[in-house]
């Protein structure tokens, strides 16, 4: 297929200095800089993006290629707006009353949102201190390490897209290698952080029982996996390659019958795990 | 209205094991109900499915209603103008001495043979006769056109021109002038707790008491009134007699309870027309006998919820001969049955009781239907039982709508029901003056060509000029708007003056003000069409530029936007900012106006349907719009324009200000399930959150449509195969199979809201 990005991954450059620990107390709040990063889009959701109705940044860029991406728009940086994390914070803050009564909270997804760490840790330090919601991250685990501990704390949930267990398949539905995402789910296991592991069923692609089961056992081992997402592959996103002019190669993929979805699940729920 | 001691006697067997002392003494079945019920906070697990009679006898209806889509009405009785007691008993199955009926009782003598009721207006009786292929009846026809005048006619009598002028171009549209105004709640309940004796003797208590006062006009307008109702009380008496019921006396069990309530539900359908013909707050009230009755042991849970199924059948088949035009306007061929249920009392108990549940429990026993218009008042307090009842129907069937109970309360009480969509009143207490609505989307229009039709090209408004140059400048457009709305509201109450006159001159709702006090409080109900399309034009014409395209006679016709602009739906108060100004601002406008009966003025946001015709009716619009695409729904933000998902668009429509617009705010969303979270359980839960969220927010009022597109496009391409997919438009509920194609198109295209 035809890669469009460069395989030097664009590394958000931090626009701020000093450290994370005083940005909200007032004299850190008024010396700073801001913090900016590169935005999507952002959305309200309900019962997709983590528990409840949630405010969702996806931010713009990816290390990752998968052939099934729904929003490959989201995957070069430089296609973002570059918005302050002030902007993208009082945008969410219009939203606290109403998550506060329906349950929810704020997920900051992508892209991948450990592509840029400082802005990643900032929008959910302040979703979580600051407007009191529940936080959750959603990410591919690949950029793991860039996570540091203090951005974990103000994680209350991670949504962990393991997208195959298989190495070989693993490389070639993402174009990179699986181990990263491995260890941070160890990590993750350690500092006993809920996660959602997801998993994308696709036909002829991540479907073999064998590469399920290494999936499920693997999550069952962590102990830290309170649920298991396994979500049938679509191509409602395929219109969004086109514009791109990137070719979809999984254009003749059918999603998969919902026999093979309730097959999938019962290999989780086997080992124990919560799969819906 | 005190009762005897006798009569307090003669009812002790029907009030057996009641509670409580003001209700006895007075009419006031809000304090029955408070002093009797048993508020239910468990879940849905107790209750029963249809019987094999309930079944059958919707079996039977289901197998009529494909020659009813087919040919627009099944039948029709061209002789017989309708009263309360003009026909002969009918049964949907059988005959008089053998039929399967529970609860009896139809408007004619055949199940869906719709009846003249001529009253409103002979036009609409006649055009609506030839539309469906018969012939008016001669005889009929001279009474009504020679002997006998019809609102219709008193109200083209008074008319301005300017008024016929803004009619005919659509600026306001929809007005009760050639039909029944509707949205009168009757106080059924009152029947079947009192008996019809006891409501006349109150009645005639009242018109003596009026015989003291001086003979002034409102004087003797009250006197011949309250002789109406009481007339029509008889006439209720007579028809139950008909049916084999002596109804002068309470109801004395279950069953008779709601038979009673039903008998003056009908007589009220039976000689009225109304545009919506709602039904009240009638769950708990029958809870209360049922209750006794299962307590009693005389009956179980499922010959309880088989008087609600069969009593519900009965409210899906009310049927009104109106025409074509008419059905453009509001498609569908809805009644507006409207059931309101649930919300908070005033002692902090939830209004839900075992039959709130049986009454939602009818979409899963008869299946799905968008009558009687099932409507919870939501608040996030009720019974968590309840809540995910609710969200499950709603989800499952498409067909009930929430409103906000915290909004409503504190201005109408806690024994208030929705008269149609979103018309809150007090019942039996309260009724409105219903005023359909004006376009304000247009008028922006008028605004800009100095009040020339942007279609026609006509002048309708005198005294205003164009506005001048390439570009609209803001701050013109927008005074010379404030200018047009000024005029419009003067011309739309003035309208409605005339029009609510004739209608209590020609077409008095005899047997539905029968079952109101004596003193009541009357709301003028105007309303707005067309709320994002100017809220769009204003922002663009602000926040970017807004070139006009002028056609040789210098009428602007076209307008090019150049650059972006914050559009309504999107939670962003740059454009929020407008849309409520203009809702607070035309309210004003319409309180400037004196009213008729010294109605107190209202204002809803609310298209129902019409939004196509609308739509259809105006020219292109700043904002982008091209001339004939269908406006938004309600305060629905325009399609497509919300670019947040449905939250944001919902907050948006909740910073409109309930208090500038009493008379209702509707929003209609349409998920599709996966957005709602990826599990039945989660789903009820999601939508539950969801509704507190909205309601926490300020929101009036939700229609929650869960729908797949998929689904909707299959059911336009075979709707043999869903003869009762039921979806919620703006207020109500439709069967989608009977909208117009483009009715359906419009739902189809409108905002899906889904997850990606």
């Amino acid at each position: 297929m035809a890669v469009l990005l460069s395989p030097e991954i664009p590394v958000g450059r931090p626009a701020r200095f000093g450290c994370d620990e005083d940005a909200t107390t007032p004299a850190g709040a008024a010396t700073r800089r801001p913090i900016v990063g590169s935005v999507h889009s952002w959305d309200l959701s309900t019962g997709v993006d983590g528990p409840g109705t949630r405010f969702v940044t996806f931010l713009s860029g990816c290390p990752l290629t998968c052939l099934y991406c729904h929003n490959p728009d989201t995957w070069r940086m430089r296609n973002g707006k570059r918005t302050s994390a002030d902007d993208v914070v009082a945008e969410a803050a219009k939203y606290t009353t109403f998550i506060r009564a329906a349950g929810g909270g704020a997920t900051v997804s992508g892209g991948e949102p450990l592509l840029q760490p400082v802005f990643t840790g900032e929008l959910l330090h302040r979703y979580k201190h600051d407007l009191g919601l529940h936080t959750a991250l959603d990410t591919s685990g690949f950029l793991g390490t860039r996570a540091t501990d203090a951005l974990l704390r103000d994680v209350d949930l991670v949504l962990l897209d393991i997208k195959s267990w298989d190495g070989e398949t693993y490389q070639k539905v993402t174009g990179r290698p699986l181990q990263p995402t491995l260890d941070f789910a160890h990590r993750l296991a350690d500092l006993g952080k809920e996660v959602h592991v997801r998993f994308v069923l696709v036909p002829g692609l991540t479907d073999d029982p064998a590469n399920i089961d290494g999936v499920a056992s693997f999550a069952a081992s962590l102990g830290n996996v309170s649920r298991v997402d396994v979500l049938p592959f679509h191509k409602l996103g395929e219109s969004k390659w086109q514009a791109l002019d990137m070719n979809f190669t999984l254009h003749d993929t059918p999603s998969p019958a919902p026999a093979a979805l309730t097959a999938a699940r019962e290999i989780f729920t086997s080992h124990g795990l919560n799969a819906v | 209205m005190t009762a005897t001691p006798a009569e307090a006697t003669k009812n002790g067997a029907a009030w057996d094991g009641f509670k409580g002392g003001l209700w006895r003494d007075a009419i006031d079945v809000r304090d029955f109900v408070q002093q009797n019920y048993t508020p239910y906070e468990g879940d849905a697990d107790f209750l029963a499915g249809p019987t094999e009679r309930t079944t059958a006898v919707w079996n039977k209806l289901l197998s009529m209603f494909p020659q009813e889509i087919e040919q627009g009405i099944y039948d029709v009785d061209v002789k017989t103008p309708s009263r309360i007691d003009a026909f002969k008993p009918g049964y949907i199955d059988g005959t008089p001495a053998d039929h399967n009926d529970l609860i009896v009782g139809l408007q004619t003598d055949g199940a869906l043979k719709r009846a003249i009721m001529p009253n409103g207006g002979w036009r609409m009786v006649e055009g609506a006769l030839n539309a469906y292929g018969y012939e008016a009846d001669p005889e009929i026809r001279d009474v009504y056109t020679h002997l006998r005048k019809t609102h219709n006619e008193g109200v083209f009598d008074a008319y301005t021109p300017e008024i016929r002028a803004c009619r005919s171009s659509g600026i306001i549209t929809g007005l009760p002038d050639a039909y029944g105004r509707g949205r009168i709640i009757g106080d059924y309940r009152r029947v079947a707790l009192y008996g019809v004796d006891r409501l006349i003797a109150a009645k005639e208590a009242d018109k003596a008491r009026l015989g003291e006062a001086w003979a002034t006009e409102t004087v003797i307008r009250d006197r011949e009134e309250i002789s109406e109702q009481i007339k029509a009380l008889g006439e209720l008496k007579a028809m139950a007699l008909s049916y084999g019921y002596d109804i002068s006396g309470p109801a004395t069990t279950g069953r008779e309870a709601v038979q009673w309530l039903y008998f003056a539900y009908l007589a009220a359908v039976k000689e009225q027309n109304g545009a919506a013909m709602s039904i009240g707050r009638i769950d708990n009230f029958l809870d209360i006998y049922l209750q006794r009755d299962i307590e009693a042991g005389l009956i179980t849970e499922e010959q309880a919820q088989e008087f609600i199924d069969d009593f519900v059948i009965k409210l899906r088949i009310v049927r009104f001969l109106r025409t074509p035009e008419y059905n453009e306007l509001y498609s569908g061929d809805p009644t507006w049955v409207t059931w309101s249920m649930a919300g908070i009392g005033e002692d902090g108990r939830p209004l839900v009781s075992r039959t709130t549940f049986r009454a939602l429990q009818t979409l899963y026993n008869l299946g799905p239907a968008p009558e009687p218009n099932l409507t919870v008042f939501w608040d996030s307090e009720l019974p968590l039982g309840f809540k995910d009842f609710a969200s499950k129907v709603a989800i499952d069937t498409s067909a009930i709508q929430f409103e906000s109970d915290a909004l409503m309360r504190p201005k109408y009480g806690d024994d208030t029901a929705i008269a149609c969509c979103v018309s809150a009143m007090a019942v039996g207490k309260q009724m409105q003056f219903f005023g359909a609505r004006v376009n304000v989307a247009k008028a922006l229009l008028y605004a800009i060509n100095g009040g020339r039709d942007e279609k026609s090209g006509k002048l309708v408004v005198e005294g205003f000029t164009p506005i001048e140059g390439e570009y609209l400048d803001h701050g013109t457009v927008a005074a010379q708007y404030d200018a047009m709305l000024d005029w419009l509201a003067k011309t739309y109450v003035h309208a409605l003056n005339v029009i609510h006159y004739m209608h209590d001159k020609y077409a008095y709702e005899r047997i539905e003000m029968a079952l109101h006090d004596q003193q009541i409080l009357r709301t003028m109900a105007c309303g707005i069409a067309g709320l994002s399309v100017a809220a769009d034009s204003l922002s663009a014409i602000k926040h970017a530029k807004v070139k006009v395209v002028r056609d040789e006679t210098g009428l602007a016709v076209d307008y090019e936007i150049e650059g972006d602009y914050p559009a309504y739906g999107n939670n962003d108060d740059r454009a929020d900012e407008i849309a409520t100004k203009i809702v607070h601002d035309f309210m004003e406008k319409v309180r400037k106006h004196p009213t008729y009966r010294d109605a107190v003025h209202t204002q809803s946001v609310l298209t129902i349907t019409s939004n196509v015709v609308y739509g259809k009716k105006t020219g292109n619009t700043p904002d982008g719009r091209r001339a004939g695409t269908p406006f938004a729904p309600g305060a629905n933000p325009m399609n497509g324009r919300d670019q947040h998902g449905y939250i944001a668009s919902a907050l948006s429509v909740a910073k409109l200000p309930y208090d500038d617009a009493e008379d209702g705010i509707s929003l209609t969303n349409t998920i599709t399930p996966d957005a709602l979270g990826r599990t039945p359980r989660e789903r009820i839960d999601n939508l539950s959150g969801v509704l507190d969220g909205f309601m926490a927010s300020n929101g009036f009022h939700m229609n929650v449509n869960v729908l797949d597109k998929a689904t909707l496009e299959d059911a336009m391409q075979h709707p043999e195969n869903y003869p009762q997919l039921t979806i919620r438009v703006s207020g109500y509920a439709v069967n989608f199979v009977r909208l117009t194609r483009e009715q359906q198109l419009d739902v189809i295209n409108r905002t899906f809201h889904g997850g990606l």
